[in-house]
């Protein structure tokens, strides 16, 4: 039997394609605004009018809404997303928007430091709500483990940091941030062994763990302990120009996590038997689980 | 104790004829790529000790189904009898329920498909354009389900009102009924004999059962 007639009875797991770059565009956008609307709560404390980066948060969260609106099938029935609160994350995600739009807005035009807060609370909330969102989604076995919630939430709280410190360009006293991203990054890194040691456990399809195999070393390398030293160097020697590369290398790597599960790793369940079935004159026989593996470390 | 409609599969008869995607596609009008129920065809063992199996799927009516759970906008359903439902006048094609599915049963189709390109007078006159750009599935083909209520019949007995692709299947492997009914025929028959249902470890509470052998000597 050919492997295309084999893709075709959708037997072995198979990359989704319902959603493509459009939604991996709403976690990466969504989950960096709300990230940076966190950063940008915390860091007011340190005198800076940073109202700013509460416009660019906002607009992130709308790019990623806006993406996400031009892949739904009937985007003029898009208000039926508010219906299901009860159960669904999407609904959730999308009920929490307005209000962190009008807290935004609200810490914007009036610089009103409780609504900054209460805007960073709510990107903090969005992005939960957003890395619970992928892990209701069981059909996908990367996307299920409990893990993938820490991995998800650590992702856009460090993407918030990255862009705050990206903004010591502007505000050279946002460097002492720096300390902060590299504190943040180790913690991402844990959630990111984490994550990996609990597929690893659990097994996952042959191309879930090739995606994920193919983004480790450089995942680590590049978006972990780089920006973490230049973050460092940043803050000790008072380095506006270090921190920004720093911030964008932490934000630019987490997007590519995020493209790299929502479009590449994210592959289907597809079908096993416990049991294969005695037929004719033969017994059962043991069971199958085609186009499953473990994660191998390269 | 309210019925829950359930289908019960004997993967030792199944021949893989794909008589009950035929039937599917038949009684649902759905387009081409598109097969709410499908045969699959899975090969095991190594030469020379191989085996094939013929496992008919399509949406399994979880009892636990993480696709309503999901679905943002209450067009996927439950109702008493089991049976999973999708409102196309609600749903907003967003495709979570495709990623929550583990049983890829179920699709969505933007454009209109035709089997020859130009569409053909059968394929316009059952065109639906409510299933364009939202999710569809099986249904346990609800309409035959619906009219038992009406008619008294059984569905599982009576074919008027039992799903096509049972009504098809060319061996007996497929079978339909009340598994809340300890005296039906799919309770009888599991009953009697061992079988397992599509990852259970997920916590779905498939209503499709699958035999793999007969019970225990």
């Amino acid at each position: 039997m050919s492997e295309a007639r084999k893709t075709g009875d959708r037997v072995l797991p198979r990359q989704q394609s319902n959603w493509d770059a459009r939604a991996a565009a709403n976690f990466i956008c969504g989950g960096a605004g709300g990230g940076l609307l966190l950063a940008t709560a915390l860091a007011s404390v340190h005198g800076e009018d940073l109202r700013p980066l509460v416009v660019v948060a906002l607009a992130l969260v709308g790019a990623g809404l806006l993406a996400v609106w031009f892949e739904i099938g009937r985007p003029w029935r898009a208000l039926n997303v508010y219906l299901n609160a009860a159960t669904s994350w999407m609904s959730r995600e999308a009920m929490i928007a307005p209000f962190l739009f009008a807290s935004g807005a609200a810490a914007v035009l009036f610089n009103w430091p409780l609504a900054s807060w209460i805007a960073g609370l709510l990107g903090l909330l969005y992005l939960y709500c957003q890395a619970r969102m992928l892990h209701a989604n069981k059909g996908i076995p990367a996307w299920r483990h409990a893990s993938c919630v820490g991995m998800m939430v650590a992702t856009g709280v460090v993407e918030g940091a990255g862009l705050l410190c990206a903004g010591a360009l502007y505000w050279p006293g946002l460097v002492a941030f720096g300390v902060l991203l590299a504190v943040l990054l180790a913690v991402r890194l844990l959630a990111w062994r984490k994550y990996l040691a609990s597929l690893r456990s659990a097994g996952v399809p042959v191309g879930t763990s090739k995606a994920l195999n193919a983004l480790d070393v450089r995942f680590v390398w590049l978006g972990h302990a780089a920006p973490a030293v230049l973050g460092v160097v940043a803050s000790l020697g008072g380095l506006p120009l270090l921190a920004v590369l720093a911030g964008v290398l932490a934000a630019a790597t987490g997007a590519w996590f995020k493209y790299t599960l929502v479009c590449r790793a994210a592959f289907t369940q597809g079908f096993a038997l416990p049991q294969t079935p005695s037929r004719g004159g033969n017994n059962a026989g043991p069971g199958v689980q085609p186009g499953w593996n473990r994660i191998q470390p390269e | 104790m309210s019925k829950r409609y359930a289908m019960v599969i004997d993967l030792r008869r199944c021949v893989g004829c794909q008589t009950c995607t035929a039937a599917c596609k038949s009684a649902n009008a759905t387009p081409p790529g598109v097969q709410w129920r499908r045969v699959l065809d899975i090969e095991s063992g190594k030469f020379p000790d191989v085996s094939r199996t013929f496992l008919p799927v399509a949406c399994m009516h979880c009892a636990n189904p993480p696709c309503m759970h999901v679905c943002p906008t209450t067009a996927t359903k439950q109702r008493e009898d089991g049976l999973v439902t999708i409102d196309y006048d609600i749903c907003i094609g967003c495709s979570n329920c495709i990623m929550a599915c583990p049983y890829d049963a179920r699709s969505i189709e933007h454009d209109p498909r035709y089997a020859y390109g130009e569409p053909m007078k059968s394929e316009i006159a059952r065109f639906d354009p409510e299933r364009l750009s939202v999710a569809t599935k099986c249904t346990f083909c609800k309409e035959r389900i619906d009219l038992a209520a009406v008619t008294g019949q059984t569905p599982g007995l009576d074919p008027d009102v039992t799903p096509a692709c049972v009504n098809s299947c060319i061996s007996g492997a497929m079978h339909f009924g009340d598994v809340n009914d300890p005296d039906s025929n799919i309770s009888m028959l599991l009953a009697e004999t061992r079988h397992f249902r599509m990852h259970e470890e997920l916590g779905t509470d498939p209503s499709v059962y699958y035999i793999w052998d007969g019970a225990k000597a």
